[in-house]
């Protein structure tokens, strides 16, 4: 009897600090969004207020027209990008990972932790030298170094092969029994029974892709603004129009809306995603 | 199992095959990881003997230890000046960040645990913001710190206090790079703490309330000591993650005010390419950095896991 009312009252507690809570975090966001409907005398006169009196669209409009800020632009070359990154890599990561998990040879071990350490190696040391590279092979303001140079990343093919690790051996020898070579095994069984794998790897990958900075900002340097990701046009926008605030938040949430629309529908797999690959 | 033991031994051109067939599978990764990944690293360590030049490789000079000396021992030198400010900027977020990074995600994830109503909107919501870029939040955050007209500015003059100057002085500077690095990335960490709690076995909470525990001893005795996988996990990736701060500081106080919050990683950046490129200083420094991050994580995982014992 005790216990149950003291785990109901700290349940109040609980929803109590987190509801507060909540309302700090959410509440950047809406003033962003309500400041992005405002017309500039409102946001001058009432800048505090969550909403817009009138509810003006002329930031938005503004923000298409002027020729330095295509926000849909940058969203379409963003899309473009992770999405060609994310493709490439559960294709060449997944295979190396097949053969990491599931193939049988020599020295396998050996060489996946030799892979697996240098993920100890800070990832600024390589900045410089990779920068140089890029200019040698001509992709320098070009997408191809940003979209290829990632595809050796360790993280998601560690996950996908920590996945197919726990596939039943039952079902690989089955696959052999019935005829199947190596490559029918990976497309056959092991690719439809880890679906899930592969959407939380393609998650994180298209994630990094997505909202990379400092990379594309330097890479893509030479390149005009209408071939700029959309991070990095953002960017440019916080430092040009510095003080038209509706402006920014238009631009901003312009840039967040699909994310979060995709996050709605995502976030049990995303979550799910982290919290295991904090397990290990 | 009968059928498997009858199928026939395969011919010795098809077994030298089969023998070739794991490397078909890595050879497209290890490709790119080797290019992009192991050849980088060396390459590095090689940029970093030279006064490297990006566009005109004729006038680049083999210089030794020089840019090491340089950055670490050369008092009049600017690089000198700009790694050791960076540098103690950078283990300055470092110290300020982690146990903040640490303990608010710990506090929420504890509440979640606790399964009140609606705690899985709770969840999802105060996770959304590590999905966003970092120009997204900076757009976003810099406008509530703003002096004329900011939301949080605005609100503070509405209520009768003094403008707080977020973005132009310090501490405030630090304080709204704090901020915004705990709304933007404490949900990852949330996540994974909420994962350790949920395997948790309650009744060792029961058992605890029973000898007479108050919640916040069995918190410290029985919850947290049994969440050390994830914060060995946690602390690790977070020191890491916070070495590497860039975005925060470049694009809300651009390093300021009086180059307080110029981090290292700005300084790397601004060398390895640009009007004042040096990329020979600029890896000399990312080497530097990259050995004390690799000395800190060790000395950590080793601290962790003695405290974990």
């Amino acid at each position: 009897m005790a216990i149950h009312s003291v785990a109901k009252r700290r349940k109040r507690v609980s929803f109590l600090i987190l509801t507060v809570v909540s309302i700090l975090w959410i509440v950047p966001l809406l003033w962003g969004l309500a400041t992005s409907f405002k017309s500039d005398i409102d946001i001058a006169t009432r800048p505090t207020s969550l909403f817009p009196q009138p509810f003006d669209l002329s930031n938005y409009a503004e923000l298409f027209e002027k020729p330095d800020t295509p926000v849909l632009r940058w969203m379409g070359n963003s899309l473009l990008i992770a999405t060609l990154h994310t493709a490439l890599y559960l294709g060449v990561a997944s295979l190396a990972a097949y053969a990491f998990s599931l193939l049988k040879w020599k020295r396998r071990e050996k060489l996946f932790w030799l892979v697996l350490t240098t993920t100890m190696i800070p990832a600024v040391i390589n900045l410089v030298p990779l920068i140089t590279m890029m200019i040698d092979f001509g992709w320098f303001g070009s997408w191809a170094a940003l979209i290829i140079p990632g595809l050796g990343g360790v993280f998601g093919m560690f996950l996908l092969r920590q996945f197919f690790m726990g596939i039943p051996s039952e079902l690989i020898d089955a696959g052999k029994i019935d005829g199947l070579g190596s490559f029918g095994i990976f497309r056959k069984i092991v690719m439809p029974l880890s679906k899930s794998a592969f959407m939380v790897t393609g998650m994180f990958a298209f994630l990094g892709s997505w909202n990379d900075y400092l990379w594309p900002l330097i890479v893509m340097t030479p390149a005009e603004t209408a071939w700029q990701t959309l991070p990095v046009g953002l960017s440019k926008i916080a430092s040009t129009y510095n003080y038209d605030y509706g402006l920014s938040m238009a631009a901003a949430i312009l840039s967040i809306v699909p994310v979060v629309i995709v996050y709605m529908f995502t976030q049990d797999k995303i979550i799910e995603g982290v919290s295991r690959a904090g397990i290990k | 199992m009968e059928k498997a033991m009858t199928l026939r031994r395969p011919g010795r051109i098809k077994r030298f095959l089969r023998r070739l067939e794991p490397a078909a599978y890595l050879s497209p990764y290890l490709a790119a990881f080797s290019l992009f990944f192991v050849i980088p690293f060396f390459y590095g360590i090689m940029i970093s003997f030279f006064d490297w030049n990006l566009f005109f490789p004729e006038q680049t000079v083999y210089v030794g230890f020089d840019n090491y000396y340089e950055i670490l021992f050369d008092a009049g030198s600017i690089f000198h000046r700009y790694f050791w400010q960076g540098l103690g900027n950078t283990a300055l977020f470092v110290v300020l960040s982690v146990p903040l990074l640490i303990a608010i995600p710990l506090f929420f994830a504890i509440l979640i645990d606790l399964e009140p109503p609606g705690y899985r909107f709770f969840r999802t919501l105060l996770f959304l913001p590590t999905i966003l870029s970092i120009s997204a939040v900076i757009l976003i955050w810099k406008w509530q710190f703003y002096n004329n007209g900011g939301f949080l500015n605005s609100l503070l003059v509405k209520l009768g206090f003094a403008e707080i100057p977020f973005l132009i002085a310090q501490p405030w500077a630090w304080i709204a790079i704090l901020i915004v690095t705990v709304w933007w990335t404490m949900g990852t960490n949330m996540v994974i703490f909420g994962a350790g709690l949920k395997n948790i076995d309650k009744s060792l909470y029961e058992a605890a309330a029973i000898d007479g525990a108050t919640y916040a001893q069995t918190l410290r005795h029985v919850t947290v000591p049994l969440l050390a996988p994830q914060m060995f996990i946690v602390a690790l990736t977070t020191m890491i993650a916070s070495f590497n701060i860039y975005g925060q500081p470049d694009l809300l106080t651009s390093g300021g005010p009086q180059f307080s919050t110029t981090v290292l990683m700005m300084r790397i950046r601004g060398l390895a390419f640009g009007a004042n490129a040096d990329p020979g200083v600029a890896t000399a420094m990312a080497i530097l950095m990259g050995f004390i991050m690799i000395v800190v994580s060790v000395v950590q995982a080793r601290y962790l896991r003695k405290r974990g014992e």
